[in-house]
């Protein structure tokens, strides 16, 4: 299963970015493989509809998770559209920390 | 001669100047029309006494996408400025987000399979009003849940102009964004409102700069004069910026405008000084157009 996890930069020691739609990177975590590949955002500087964007970025990597500090009013239906769950963490953490947490 | 009422920051008195100097014009024997063009929360005219007349429906283009003819290429997808179509191809999912479309129809154009087809939704309206005295007044109002603003302003200030009036008063919007320039556009004069706190003197600026961009004349009004500090004073000297008047903080002014009532018809100071305003409105508007 894939995992998207909202990144401020490209690096596991990254601290997760609160914002989904426009935040800096995307760490898509493979649980089985245990592989992470961080992508660029592209809607980050978007002029309207981040969110709606980066839903649809994420779901053509297939991940089945989002983990982020929020998700807007406007993706959570869409979220469910796409079968992707939402994970809100309010913390602090770095992609590494919550890496673990997915494989506990 | 088409004259805005703005301001960058809200609650500054953009109404209670339009109101009071709408009653003035009509007073001084001109014939003027007020036009209430703060969409998202249109309110000038509760100062009268109305009877409505009609409503000029406002609508904005939607696409309908046909998911039986799509073929999931994208381009519609790609054409949208506003990320307002929700398309995943991996899971086939296609669909407009409404809240999102500016109805600008560049999807429509793009898709070469015949799925979008052309429709509308009711964005709000344009409203015709009467007082005892045969005066018309015009407001337009964005329907609760809808974002777009400004087909409102651009269908209430045509409807407008479609009226012969000597002075067309157009309560504006507050900020600088898109619905303040859609009215200043369409204005020969733009009175700004402010208050001489730094609030009102950080979003004036945004105006001065939005009007300037666009080569617009303009004057300022002081209101609340007397509250905050010199700020507002320092900066319109120094740029060379136009006051037309100040008004006073009053608790009388504010009683009267909280009953619903028009201060230039109570208050003699008041009246002279709307009476003031209105003429060097007039003489500042045509000195230039």
């Amino acid at each position: 299963m894939k995992v998207a996890i909202t990144s401020r930069e490209n690096s596991i020691d990254s601290i997760i970015d609160s914002r989904f739609g426009r935040c800096a990177y995307f760490a898509i975590y493979d649980t089985e493989t245990k592989e992470t590949e961080f992508v660029k955002n592209p809607n980050k500087e978007a002029n309207e509809g981040a969110g709606p964007a980066s839903v649809k970025f994420i779901a053509s990597y297939r991940v089945e998770k989002a983990v982020s500090g929020e998700f807007g009013f406007k993706i959570k239906s869409l979220m469910n559209e796409v079968n992707i769950q939402m994970i809100v963490i309010q913390e602090e953490k770095t992609i590494k920390e919550i890496v673990d947490l997915l494989n506990k | 001669m088409n004259i805005a009422i703005a301001s960058g920051k809200g609650g500054t008195g953009k109404t209670f100047v339009s109101t009071n100097l709408f009653k003035t014009f009509q007073s001084l024997g001109h014939s003027a029309l007020l036009v209430d063009c703060d969409v998202e929360c249109p309110n000038s005219l509760l100062f009268f006494d109305l009877k409505k007349l009609s409503d000029t429906i406002v609508k904005e283009y939607r696409p309908i996408i046909d998911t039986n003819k799509c073929v999931y290429c994208g381009l519609c997808y790609e054409y949208c400025e506003y990320n307002a179509i929700f398309y995943v191809p991996e899971l086939k999912q296609i669909k407009l987000l409404d809240n999102l479309c500016h109805g600008c129809k560049a999807c429509t154009v793009a898709c070469k399979h015949g799925a979008i087809e052309n429709s509308s939704t009711e964005i709000g309206q344009v409203s015709f009003f009467v007082d005892s005295e045969k005066h018309i007044f015009l407001e337009g109002r964005l329907k609760e849940g809808k974002i777009a603003s400004i087909p409102i302003i651009k269908s209430t200030i045509k409807e407008a102009l479609s009226l012969s009036s000597d002075f067309v008063l157009i309560d504006s919007s507050p900020g600088t964004s898109c619905p303040f320039i859609q009215t200043a556009v369409r204005s020969d004069y733009i009175v700004l409102v402010t208050e001489p706190t730094p609030f009102g003197l950080s979003d004036l600026k945004q105006a001065v700069e939005t009007l300037d961009s666009i080569n617009k004349n303009y004057g300022v009004i002081i209101n609340r004069s007397g509250i905050g500090n010199i700020e507002v004073y320092d900066y319109l000297e120094k740029n060379k910026i136009p006051i037309i008047a100040e008004i006073p903080f009053s608790k009388e002014i504010a009683r009267y405008y909280s009953e619903g009532k028009l201060a230039v018809s109570y208050l003699s100071e008041i009246k002279e000084l709307f009476e003031e305003i209105s003429n060097k409105i007039i003489k500042n508007g045509n000195s230039i157009s």
